[in-house]
């Protein structure tokens, strides 16, 4: 078969072709390796920086975002976001292609190899109990907000020297609707689909009295707020953000997780709704962006981190499906990207070189001020 | 259990033709890596059901096995070699199940970190395998259609954007008449190159009429059988400790009569053809309650598998997104909501990964490839002597650029 003009055999090529477009159409500049001034990290006091951080839960191909043909899905990102960010071409994940497990990877550092669809905690400490335990933080400080049931041990691991009371507090915003509606789904099911993996595994989702008081606790909503809110969004990810955006207004917490879910449709192999959900992922990172430029707590002193855990496959390895799915551990499916941007991170450079998908602890550890010492990543010097 | 294991009798449980090809290569069988001969028998175990195709490729690929001499052997299976396996792994009986081996291979290879390893091994034995045992050419060019759009009165973005380089765009298509020209002209390749499991026809909705040559297979047709795997799929997940891996072992497992099929087409009995329904519908992810997955996933599988000279496939619209929950249901409802122009879409890209797929076949370089935007004037061809990145302003209908094509 002929070789076709888009197909990179090498993670260096995918990295090479994501600048170009890139460069082309947001006129973004190409970083070097040099380490930033100093007066750019004194952009905001150690103690009162934020982090948030967004990740896909199932990444978006090239095809369909930064290619010519596919910056018509992602304009928020190509206007708005990359503009402002420092942008990192290459970032690879050498793990297990499931998301539960490349999650807790890029929360630990550690390449898990934990049953991807077993509950379990991630055996490294997570970057929430690093940043709790050393930095003394209360649990109201570290939050995730993750989209499924299988990800609610994610906010802390089985680690002997960290472990069960300093991890993160981790709300699954489907699990609180499901709570606030007693049950009764009838006008919310749009919002409450869960495990894109396979849809062969549907559980139902199951509320309780403790997500009702976090509801109405911490997040200061009442039931009928919520439930009538809820019937305005679309898809379970804008429910997360909403989510994420009243923790923000109420909680305030440093340390931020969001992980969306909704580009995962694509297992169901029906294209459209892929392209929906990249669509509506973009819509959704401009807003949080926006939320960290208009929330007090917020405005100034965060740094927003923006990485698909992994990709999807090529159209070229005739083992897979091409978009529907990611197993086939080809070079698309292990490199994505990662987009920065807050106080003091250069805007609109593009890194080339190859990040790993465990350097975001450490990255994270070095901004904030903890020790990421389990992790088998480097901090990503272009950003510190 | 260790390659000595392979002895005649184990294979007492394997259908006759399988037994057969099993035992008469056993010789070859019992040098091989064990990160590598499961996966081969686990081909093998359902050799009896397999199309043509597969069954000369499988044939010719053991004959080659086992006259390759000892220095080149060791040569095709290094990397295999060098894979590590558990003992869980060694323990397993992957004679008798060798397809449940191959799963439990798969997750040991990712928490592992073998994968990359094991797919470096996959891909040179593949390379190897072709350069040693080229692909048999077809014996005439290959010819796809896809026809998409089915329900969809008109539609303003472009459509074909990725074939387009590849082929010419026609925009005054004459839509009449047009799906009879299209099946009547795969009617007549059929009849006039004779192959079993050769000419191929899928409709992702209700199939018209067609010459009874056709290897045809349509969602429609298949509705009995999807409620019944969908019906299945919601007990095993209602089980107690039921996850995706073990619910997709269990549906790699069943076979046309757990799914009622043998009463299905008056029982008339085509074993291969049924068992390909079963894991079009078992192993496709979403091609139970989407008909352009489905649509897909039989096409790419039907190219893949039996590699026929003809294939006609017809997108039709599927039922719009709604929480899968409700999609697995089967609980009696009114007829669901169509989305026309999003099956457009997927049909769109699905015409083009059926284009890929036909283009992995021997003879690709002379294979042709038609995608029309079912009752409207556009539609796109691809063929050897088809000026490539061109638009054409013929007036024409698809009977007329078939012949320009082939």
């Amino acid at each position: 078969m002929r070789k076709r003009s888009f197909f990179p055999d090498s993670s260096e090529l995918l990295a090479h072709s994501r600048r170009d477009f890139l460069r082309d159409a947001a006129g973004v500049a190409l970083g070097s390796a040099l380490v930033r001034p100093s007066w750019a990290r004194a952009a905001a006091v150690p103690s009162k920086r934020k982090v948030v951080v967004v990740t896909f839960g199932g990444g978006a191909r090239d095809q369909e975002t930064f290619m010519p043909e596919g910056q018509e899905n992602i304009p928020h990102l190509m206007s708005e976001l990359i503009p402002r960010s420092s942008f990192f071409t290459q970032v690879v994940n050498r793990g297990i292609l499931g998301h539960y497990v490349a999650t807790a990877s890029l929360a630990t550092g550690v390449y898990e190899t934990f049953n991807n669809f077993a509950a379990v905690s991630p055996e490294s400490p997570t970057v929430f109990e690093y940043f709790r335990k050393d930095l003394r933080r209360p649990s109201s400080d570290a939050w995730v907000v993750a989209p499924s049931n299988g990800f609610n041990r994610i906010g802390e691991s089985s680690h002997r020297s960290y472990g069960p009371g300093l991890g993160a507090r981790v709300i699954l915003p489907k699990r609180l609707l499901t709570a606030a509606t007693s049950g009764g789904k009838g006008d919310y099911q749009h919002l409450l689909r869960d495990n894109y993996e396979s849809p062969y595994f549907t559980p139902d989702l199951a509320g309780s009295e403790f997500e009702l008081q976090q509801l109405e606790m911490i997040l200061k909503l009442s039931a009928d707020d919520f439930r009538t809110h809820a019937q305005a969004l679309s898809s379970p990810d804008e429910l997360s953000v909403y989510i994420a955006r009243q923790l923000m207004r109420q909680v305030a917490p440093s340390l931020l997780w969001i992980t969306l879910h909704d580009i995962d449709v694509a297992h169901a192999g029906a294209y459209s709704l892929y392209i929906e959900g990249i669509r509506r992922t973009d819509r959704l990172c401009s807003e949080l962006w926006k939320a960290i430029q208009t929330e007090p707590e917020y405005a100034g002193n965060t740094t927003m981190f923006i990485l698909p855990d992994f990709g999807r496959d090529g159209d070229d390895d005739a083992s897979g499906n091409g978009f529907q799915h990611h197993r086939t551990g080809d070079v698309l499916s292990r490199t994505t990207w990662m987009l920065v941007a807050g106080p003091g991170v250069r805007e609109g450079a593009v890194f080339d070189r190859a990040v790993d998908s465990t350097d975001l602890v450490p990255t994270l550890g070095a901004l904030l001020g903890f020790s990421a010492s389990f992790s088998q990543g480097q901090p990503v010097r272009e950003i510190l | 259990m260790s390659q000595n294991d392979l002895k005649p009798e184990r294979f007492a449980g394997y259908p006759p033709d399988a037994r057969k090809v099993v035992t008469d290569h056993l010789a070859t069988l019992q040098r091989l890596p064990l990160s590598f001969l499961p996966g081969l028998l686990r081909e093998l175990i359902d050799f009896d059901y397999k199309f043509p195709a597969e069954r000369r490729a499988r044939e010719r690929e053991l004959a080659h096995l086992s006259s390759l001499p000892a220095a080149e052997w060791t040569e095709w299976f290094k990397g295999f070699q060098q894979i590590q396996l558990s003992k869980a792994l060694e323990d397993f009986d992957w004679i008798k199940s060798p397809a449940q081996f191959v799963e439990r291979l798969s997750a040991h290879l990712w928490a592992s970190h073998q994968l990359d390893a094991f797919r470096q091994a996959s891909n040179d034995y593949a390379d190897r395998l072709r350069a040693a045992v080229p692909p048999e050419p077809p014996p005439v060019p290959r010819l796809g259609i896809s026809i998409i759009g089915q329900g969809v009165a008109s539609y303003d973005q472009p459509l074909f954007r990725k074939l387009r380089a590849h082929g010419a765009y026609y925009k005054h298509i004459k839509p009449e008449y047009g799906l009879r020209q299209l099946l009547d002209a795969v009617a007549i390749r059929a009849k006039a190159h004779p192959l079993p499991y050769g000419h191929w026809y899928i409709d992702g909705g209700e199939s018209a009429a067609h010459d009874p040559t056709l290897t045809a297979i349509s969602y429609s047709d298949l509705e009995p059988v999807r409620n019944v795997v969908l019906r299945k799929m919601q007990e095993e997940i209602d089980k107690p400790g039921m996850g995706p891996e073990a619910l997709r072992t269990i549906m790699a497992q069943m076979r046309p009569s757990d799914l009622g099929m043998d009463k299905l087409n008056g029982g008339k009995p085509d074993e291969v053809l049924r068992r390909f329904e079963v894991s079009v519908l078992t192993e496709g992810s979403g091609t139970q309650i989407f008909s352009t997955v489905f649509a897909q996933w039989a096409a790419r599988e039907a190219l893949r598998r039996a590699q026929p000279l003809t294939l006609l496939v017809r997108f039709a619209p599927r039922q719009r997104q709604r929480p899968m929950n409700e999609l697995l249901s089967t609980e009696a409802r009114v007829p669901p909501e169509l989305d026309p122009i999003g099956s457009l879409v997927d049909g769109d890209f699905a015409a083009y990964y059926n284009w890929l797929n036909q283009q992995r076949l021997p003879g690709a370089e002379q294979s042709c490839f038609i995608v029309w935007f079912e009752g409207s004037n556009q539609a796109l061809a691809i063929g050897p002597t088809t000026p490539r990145g061109t638009e054409s302003a013929s007036v024409a209908d698809l009977k007329q650029v078939l012949a320009w094509t082939l």
